[in-house]
C-alpha cells in the first residue's frame, strides 16, 4: 500500500543523503520526495511517498526515527490530511484545439503561466487524481514538456498526530 | 584562553576519560599527533594497519565497556577503517573514529589523499560528522561520545579537516548534551512489563534467549536473578555468550546454525521465548517460518527497529535490558507466589534428556589434533578466566561451542559482520585494557593472516597476546560448505602456501610454538601461558577434515540439524531442503 510520510529533520548538510541512503540501502522504494524549510530555518520537512506492506512501513518509520537528525516522523496515511502536488505542462495544441485547452485549464482551475505562438505552459495544483486526470486530457493535444513536484502533505487541524 | 582544534581534540578526549588511542599517522592529522608526542596521559598505540586500529579499539570497548578511540589520517587511512567500523556497527560496539580530512577549501577537489569518508561510512556508523568550523569541534566530540555510548551503542566517525585542527577558538566544554532527534528510551512500558510477567506465569515451557544487548546494558545480574527465580533455562546467541554463566545448570549454550541440539530443540518446543537484547539474526532463527512454532514471543530491545523486523512478537518491550528484566522480576515477585521448581520440573527434565541425547561432542583422536580438543585444553588451562577473541569461521564456532564463558565481556567475536582478521587485533585491544589478564585469540590460519602485521604492534608494546591457530591449511568453513553442499569441489578454499607461523612469529620478535600431535598440545599451551612480555603464536596443526557440527543448513529449520556421524545418511535430505 502507498503511504505518505512526513519527516521533520535538522536542516543540516548531508541529511537528505542520510534519508535517501537509508531507503536505497534497505531496499525501500521512494515514489516521490520533496524537501523544504519550515518556519524554523533550522528544521526542514520532507514528504516521502513510499509503498510497502505494513511490516515494511513499520520498519521505514522506525528506521527513519533512528536517524539522529530526524526529529519527528508522521505517517499521514493513517490520519486525515491534505495532499498537493503541482505540475507544469507545456502543450502544443493545433490552432483549432487551443480554445479547448484553455477551457479545460479553466475547468481544472489551472493557470496559463507562459504562452508562445505554438505553446501554452499550464500550471495545475491539486491532489494526485486531479493531476492525473488533467494530464490524460492534455495528452491528445501533444505534451511537449512536463514537470511535476513531489507531493507535499499536511495533517488537517484537529486530528491527532 | 584560545585553543587550536588539535588541542581541543586532546582536551575533549581527556575529559571523556580516554586513556588509550589506537591509530596511525599521516599528513593531515599531524597537528594532533604532534601534541601526542609528549602527552603523559594519553597513550597512542601505533598499529601496523588502520583496520587493526579499529578492531583493537573495538576489542578494547567490548572488554571494558568503555568506548574505544581511533585516530587515522585522510584518504586511505580513513578507507582502511571501514571494515572495522562496519564490524562495530553490526555488533553495536561504541567506538569513536577520528579521521583526518584535507583542508576545507580543498574538499571536493580530488585533493591528494582525499576520500569522502563521511559519505562512505554513512550506512555503517550510528552517526558521523564532518567538522567544518573549529567552533563546532568540542560540541561535536561531546555529541559523538554521547551517541556512541547511549541507547543501542555504535560507532561514530568524526572527519577533521586539517585547517580545523589548526584554527583557534575559545574552548567551551558542553556539560550536557541534548539532541531533539535522539532520545533513547530506557524504561520499558509498565503495562507491557506486566504482560510479560503474566505470560511467564502462564508458561509451562519457557526459554530465555539472551543476546549482546544483555552485555552492553550490563544486565548479567538481572538476567541471572530472573532465570534463577523462575527456573527458566537460558540460551545465548553468539554475541550473548558470557551474559549468563556457561557453567550454570540452566545454561543451554548457543542456538542456531551451529548451536547445540538441545538449545535448538528447546526453542522449537517452547511455548514462550523471552528474547533479550538480541535481534533474531538469520543464523539464529534458521528458516523463519518454522522458527519456534509453538511459542509466544516477548522481545526486549532498546532499538525499536529490532522488534518485529524478523519475527512476530506478542509482547514488544522497547527499553534497556537491565531495567526491563528487573521490572519483570519485580512484578513476578509482587504477584502470586509460585512453586517454580514444581512448575518447571517436567520441562527441565525434558531438556536434560535432550542434553544427554546429543551433547556437544567430537571424537578424540590419538594421532591428529582435533581443533575442539585445543579449545577444550585452552579452557582447562585458563580455568575459563581468560579473555577470548576469535576470528571467523570454524575457529569461531568451535570456540563458541567448547569454551565456557562465565563472565560477560570475556568473549570478543565479530558476530554480525563476520570479519576475518578481527580476532587478533581485538585481542590486542583487550590486552591494552587489561595488561595482566590472559588474552587468547582462537584463530584460523586464513583469518590470522588477514591482520598478521599486528604482531609488530604487540611486540612493540610488550602485549602478551596468545594466538592459538587451528591450522588446517584451509578456509575451513568454506571447505565445509563445499564438502556438504557443493559436491566436494574445493574451489579456492585450499591455502596452498601457509607460512611457517613459528618462523613468522620469531621474525617479528614474538614467540612461536607448534604442536603436531595431541600429546604436544598441553606443553605448548603451558609454555605459551608462561610468556608475559611478548605475543605468542601457537601453531596447532589440526585435522583438516574436521567439520563444525551440529549444523542447521542455510534455509533449513532449527530442527533439521545434521550431525557428524550421520552425515552420509542425511545428505540427501539436505539437498531437498535447499
Amino acid at each position: 500500500m502507498r503511504h505518505t510520510i512526513s519527516v521533520l529533520v535538522e536542516n543540516k548538510f548531508g541529511v537528505l543523503a542520510r534519508i535517501s541512503s537509508l531507503f536505497s540501502g534497505r531496499g525501500y522504494n521512494i515514489e516521490s520526495l520533496s524537501v523544504g524549510e519550515t518556519i524554523d530555518p533550522q528544521i526542514s520537512i520532507m514528504t516521502i511517498v513510499t509503498t510497502g506492506d505494513d511490516k515494511i512501513i513499520e520498519q521505514i518509520t522506525k528506521q527513519l526515527n533512528k536517524l539522529i537528525d530526524v526529529i519527528k516522523v508522521t505517517d499521514l496515511t493513517e490520519i486525515d490530511h491534505v495532499e498537493r502536488e503541482m505540475v507544469l505542462i507545456k502543450v502544443a495544441p493545433k490552432q483549432e484545439d487551443k480554445a479547448e485547452v484553455l477551457r479545460l485549464t479553466e475547468i481544472f482551475r489551472g493557470r496559463v503561466v507562459d504562452s508562445s505562438p505554438r505553446t501554452y505552459t499550464v500550471e495545475i495544483t491539486g491532489d494526485e487524481k486531479k493531476i492525473s486526470a488533467f494530464v490524460e486530457l492534455m495528452r491528445p493535444f501533444g505534451i511537449k514538456e512536463f514537470v511535476r513536484t513531489g507531493k507535499i502533505a499536511i495533517a488537517r487541524e484537529g486530528v491527532k498526530k | 584562553m584560545k585553543k587550536t582544534g588539535a588541542e581541543i581534540v586532546i582536551e575533549c578526549l581527556k575529559r571523556e576519560g580516554v586513556k588509550h588511542i589506537f591509530g596511525y599517522p599521516g599528513g593531515v592529522v599531524l597537528n594532533i599527533f604532534d601534541l601526542l608526542y609528549d602527552d603523559k596521559d594519553l597513550k597512542l598505540i601505533l598499529t601496523r594497519h588502520e583496520q587493526g586500529a579499529v578492531h583493537a579499539a573495538d576489542g578494547y570497548a567490548r572488554a571494558t565497556g568503555k568506548p574505544g578511540v581511533v585516530l587515522v589520517t585522510s584518504g586511505p587511512g580513513a578507507t582502511n577503517t571501514v571494515t572495522g567500523i562496519a564490524t562495530a556497527y553490526m555488533d553495536s560496539i561504541p567506538i569513536i573514529v577520528f579521521s583526518g580530512q584535507v583542508p576545507t577549501k580543498l574538499i571536493g577537489n580530488d585533493a591528494f589523499q582525499e576520500a569522502d569518508i563521511v559519505g562512505i561510512t554513512r550506512p555503517c556508523t550510528k552517526h558521523n560528522y564532518l567538522v567544518k568550523d573549529v567552533k563546532d569541534l568540542a560540541r561535536t566530540i561531546r555529541e559523538a561520545f554521547y551517541i556512541a555510548t547511549t541507547g543501542r551503542p555504535g560507532p561514530v566517525l568524526i572527519d577533521l579537516p586539517k585547517d580545523v585542527t589548526g584554527d583557534k577558538t575559545t574552548f567551551q566544554w558542553p556539560e550536557k548534551i541534548t539532541l531533539r532527534g535522539y532520545n533513547p528510551k530506557y524504561e520499558g512500558n509498565k503495562w507491557m512489563i506486566k504482560q510479560a510477567a503474566s505470560l511467564i506465569q502462564k508458561s509451562k515451557k519457557p526459554v530465555i534467549i539472551a543476546g549482546g544487548g544483555v552485555i552492553s546494558s550490563n544486565a548479567s545480574k538481572e538476567l541471572k536473578d530472573l532465570a534463577e527465580y523462575t527456573m527458566i533455562p537460558v540460551i545465548m546467541t553468539l554475541m550473548g555468550l558470557g551474559a549468563f554463566p556457561g557453567t550454570h545448570e540452566l545454561c543451554l549454550g548457543m542456538p542456531g546454525m551451529h548451536g547445540s541440539y538441545y538449545a535448538n530443540r528447546t526453542i522449537q518446543e517452547a511455548d514462550l521465548l523471552i528474547a533479550v537484547g538480541m535481534r533474531f539474526d538469520d543464523r539464529v532463527t534458521g528458516r523463519i517460518n518454522d522458527f519456534a512454532p509453538h511459542a509466544k514471543i516477548i522481545h526486549i530491545d532498546i532499538d525499536p527497529t529490532s522488534i518485529r523486523k524478523n519475527v512476530r512478537v506478542d509482547v514488544p518491550i522497547v527499553g534497556d535490558a537491565k531495567r526491563v528484566l528487573k521490572g519483570i522480576l519485580q512484578v513476578l515477585k509482587e504477584t502470586e507466589k509460585k512453586q517454580w521448581d514444581a512448575v518447571r520440573k517436567a520441562w527441565l527434565k525434558q531438556i536434560d534428556k535432550w542434553k544427554k541425547e546429543r551433547p556437544l561432542t567430537y571424537e578424540f583422536d590419538e594421532e591428529v589434533i582435533k581443533p575442539q580438543y585445543v579449545v577444550e585444553r585452552l579452557y582447562e588451562f585458563t580455568k575459563g578466566k581468560a579473555i577470548i577473541s576469535t576470528e571467523v569461521g570454524q575457529n569461531q564456532m568451535w570456540a563458541a561451542q567448547f569454551f565456557k564463558f562465565d563472565k560477560p565481556r570475556t568473549f570478543l567475536t565479530s558476530g554480525g559482520l563476520g570479519t576475518m582478521g578481527y580476532g587478533f587485533p581485538a585481542a590486542m585491544g583487550a590486552q591494552v585494557a587489561f595488561p595482566d589478564k590472559t588474552v587468547i585469540d582462537i584463530a584460523g590460519d586464513g583469518s590470522f593472516q588477514m591482520n598478521i602485521q599486528e604482531l609488530a604492534t604487540c611486540v612493540t608494546y610488550k602485549l602478551p597476546v596468545k594466538i592459538a591457530i587451528l591450522n588446517n591449511m584451509y578456509l575451513g568453513m568454506v571447505r565445509q560448505w563445499q564438502e556438504l553442499f557443493y559436491g566436494e569441489r574445493y574451489s579456492y578454499s585450499y591455502l596452498d602456501v601457509v607460512p611457517d607461523f613459528v618462523k613468522v612469529a620469531e621474525a617479528y620478535g614474538a614467540v612461536g610454538l607448534r604442536a603436531t600431535k595431541p600429546s604436544e598440545v598441553d606443553d605448548v599451551i603451558k609454555e605459551a601461558l608462561k610468556v608475559k612480555d611478548k605475543p605468542v603464536v601457537m601453531d596447532f596443526i589440526v585435522d583438516w577434515k574436521e567439520k563444525v557440527y551440529p549444523m542447521v543448513p542455510a534455509g533449513a529449520a532449527l530442527d533439521e540439524m545434521i550431525f557428524g556421524e550421520e552425515k552420509k545418511k542425511k545428505e540427501k535430505k539436505l539437498r531437498a531442503v535447499k
